[in-house]
């Protein structure tokens, strides 16, 4: 529970932020008392990408693991709780700093901008704390394997241990550029730092980190949706194999965030865009399995025809309404990514405002959908109270003000993305250029959007409060799915896990050898901070 | 492991435009030399006013080369060097760039011709120019508090 707090905390905050940011660049607000825009974004980014979902999936994670392979010991008890309180104190540190307006380095840092030392240090802190409370999960995963040798270990868990993997793996690249690069030239020990090479070791990061995100809210899709509709898990094989495939696919990609930066290569920029597309295989893996769960459950339910089953489907339980929501906008959200991470494609949007309305797609829909689901049947479940009908019928209210205001709010980022208009900038009408004028009334139109998603954040608040505290009592399940009886066999290999980390780790090198060698070598002349906000 | 048999019609689907995608990009990557813009070269960013060609930054008719027209451009906190950019239409043009200072974007709205500055490092892209009309320029990378007034204007005029 102390997770999901804090996890609100930061929606609220965040969501805040963003509904300032959408009212101001429409051109018809400004902020009060001083207060800059991009320190406003700063605020958005950090604490809706970082703190909202790390302390909502760390969580929901210690909550899958302990249901499935049953309660942590003291000690791994501890562990999470260490690694807790070392993420908040690191969110405590670094907020205090953007509120201060010494750290408006929005949420990808922006070197050779430099911010206080003390929000490097936070954002550390919470890195590390993420390390420490993974690793208290995992550790309950091992002891399940040793107490049941040669069984296959419960599939949510193995999930949180695939996610918790591929997280270790991928912060090690910011860890290190924030730990050797910008955390000694912030505190004046060392006067330079190499631009493009702190850019490519947060943008390895970067994209895995967008997986992080997913992950949780597939295990929601795999393991607890299938329960929720009353069906079976199609494949335990196919849930597990496109998990592996996504530990391995999501590290060695972050070049085609840099595609149109100077001092790449571009075979390696190319090879890093064929690596990355190769993710399309457990997305294709993953639709498959699910919708062949939603027909089997359907036709059991006596629909008939090719998409009769489809009237079966419990749409009036937001447990099932909401996560299905964010897979069917996740369709769009994944053609867009496509799109992107396509080697000459990307130039005609690259940086602009359609990038932001993608992952507003992908991550503030897919994900943060299927995490509201999540949350009305994990709080109860775990206050010991119930999710009434009322609190049901509004929360199916509260997925469609947010699948609505969201649906205005990106298709008209991505129109206006089309049109040229930047993302991260504030309001302007760059000098009265014709162009620029095209783009005011898809400015208006997310600053709609973005209302209808706050008035979104506000009632589900409301829902968490009463499930919180004044719902009436009862018992509430965690929905975990079992197996359908003729799925196929799960094959051993995929519980080796250090046969999936050799292979992970051989592909980083890969992709990342030559391009990092080169940047250090071809290395021009280091940059000194600046301060520009 | 054994597949459901739609699964392997679906993936063969799948994989399948995949592989069709990825060739025809490789293709126009590798064999039409379509990469985007990944200049290596380097420069002292804090000399960049004394360094040719970035002394003298504007609109630049080059002979022998095969392209017509050099624009250079120094960007800085906030300001393009120049503001405005005339260029006939039909001709081929090649932006040189870079950064005095901090990461900056160099994007002209609506086309696909868009790329980082960043500090130390020269970037390039090559084009032909074949439409008439006003381009504008914007910073499309996070610069500082007057990131969204850095902008400059690219004219694309008849031939006289």
């Amino acid at each position: 529970m102390a997770h999901i707090y804090v996890a609100f905390i930061a929606l609220f905050l965040g969501g805040t932020a963003g509904l300032l940011q959408v009212l101001v660049r429409s051109g018809h607000f400004e902020l009060p008392w001083g207060i800059g825009y991009y320190q406003v974004l700063t605020v958005h980014g950090v604490l809706l990408g970082l703190i909202l979902t790390t302390f909502f999936i760390y969580g929901f994670q210690i909550a899958g693991v302990s249901r499935t392979s049953g309660t942590l010991s003291p000690k791994q008890r501890l562990i999470c709780w260490i690694g807790f309180w070392t993420m908040t104190i690191g969110t405590a540190m670094s907020a205090t700093m953007v509120l201060l307006n010494q750290a408006s380095v929005l949420y990808t840092f922006y070197a050779p901008l430099q911010a206080h030392w003390i929000f490097y240090l936070g954002l550390t802190l919470v890195v590390v704390g993420s390390w420490i409370g993974g690793l208290g999960q995992a550790l309950r995963w091992m002891q399940w394997r040793k107490e049941n040798p040669n069984q296959n270990s419960p599939l949510l868990s193995f999930m949180v241990v695939c996610n918790n993997l591929m997280w270790f793996v991928a912060t090690i690249g910011v860890a290190s550029e924030v730990l050797f690069q910008l955390l000694p030239w912030s505190l004046g020990l060392v006067e330079r730092v190499d631009i493009l090479l702190s850019r490519t070791l947060f943008w390895s990061f970067g994209h895995a980190l967008v997986y992080f995100w997913l992950l949780p809210a597939y295990m929601v899709w795999y393991v607890v949706v299938p329960k929720v509709i009353g069906g079976k898990i199609f494949s335990d094989a196919l849930a597990r194999l496109s998990f592996i495939l996504f530990v391995i696919f999501s590290v060695p990609v972050g070049l085609h965030h840099q595609l149109t930066e100077p001092g790449v290569d571009g075979s390696w920029k190319f090879l890093q865009v064929i690596l990355t597309m190769m993710v399309v295989i457990p997305s294709l893996l993953t639709a498959f399995s699910l919708f062949a769960t939603f027909e089997i459950r359907g036709r059991e339910l006596g629909g008939k025809g090719i998409f009769n089953w489809l009237k079966k489907l419990p749409w009036g339980d937001v447990r099932f309404f909401a996560p299905f929501m964010g897979m069917l906008i996740f369709i769009p959200g994944g053609a867009g990514g496509i799109v992107n991470a396509s080697h000459q494609m990307n130039q005609l949007v690259h940086n602009t405002i359609w990038v932001t309305g993608h992952f507003h797609l992908t991550v503030a829909t897919a994900v943060v959908l299927t995490f509201f689901g999540a949350t009305y049947w994990l709080v109860p479940h775990l206050t010991g109270r119930t999710l009434t009908k009322e609190l049901n019928r509004l929360g199916i209210i509260q997925t469609i003000i947010w699948a609505v205001g969201m649906a205005i709010m990106s298709s008209s980022m991505h129109i206006e993305g089309l049109l040229g208009a930047p993302r991260r900038s504030a309001f302007s009408d760059y000098g009265g250029a014709e162009i620029a004028k095209t783009w005011a009334s898809y400015q208006i139109a997310q600053a709609v959007g973005g209302t209808l998603l706050f008035i979104g954040i506000i009632i589900f608040l409301y829902i968490f409060v009463k499930l919180r505290w004044s719902a009436p009592k009862g018992e509430e399940e965690f929905p975990i799915g079992t197996v359908a009886p003729h799925a196929e066999k799960t094959p051993a290999i995929f519980e080796n896990f250090k046969v999936w980390i050799v292979i992970l780790v051989a592909l980083i090198l890969i992709a990342y050898t030559y391009p990092i060698f080169d940047i250090i070598q071809n290395a021009p002349l280091g940059s000194k901070g600046y301060k520009l906000w | 492991m054994h597949l459901h048999k739609y699964e392997k019609y679906w993936l063969t689907f799948g994989v399948g435009s995949l592989i069709v995608f990825l060739l025809i990009t490789g293709i126009m990557a590798f064999h039409n030399g379509s990469h985007p813009p990944s200049a290596k070269n380097t420069i002292n960013h804090e000399k960049v006013d004394e360094i040719a060609p970035f002394n003298n930054p504007g609109v630049h008719k080059v002979s022998g080369k095969d392209w017509d027209y050099e624009v250079v451009i120094v960007a800085s906190a906030f300001y393009y060097n120049p503001p405005e950019l005339k260029v006939p239409v039909g001709s081929k043009v090649k932006f040189i760039a870079t950064s005095k200072d901090v990461v900056h974007g160099f994007e002209i709205s609506g086309t696909n011709i868009n790329m980082m500055l960043e500090p130390g490092y020269i970037s390039e892209y090559t084009t032909t120019v074949d439409k008439a009309g006003d381009y504008l320029i914007v910073c499309n990378e996070y610069c500082g508090v007057g990131h969204a007034q850095m902008h400059s204007m690219l004219k694309v005029v008849d031939k006289k």
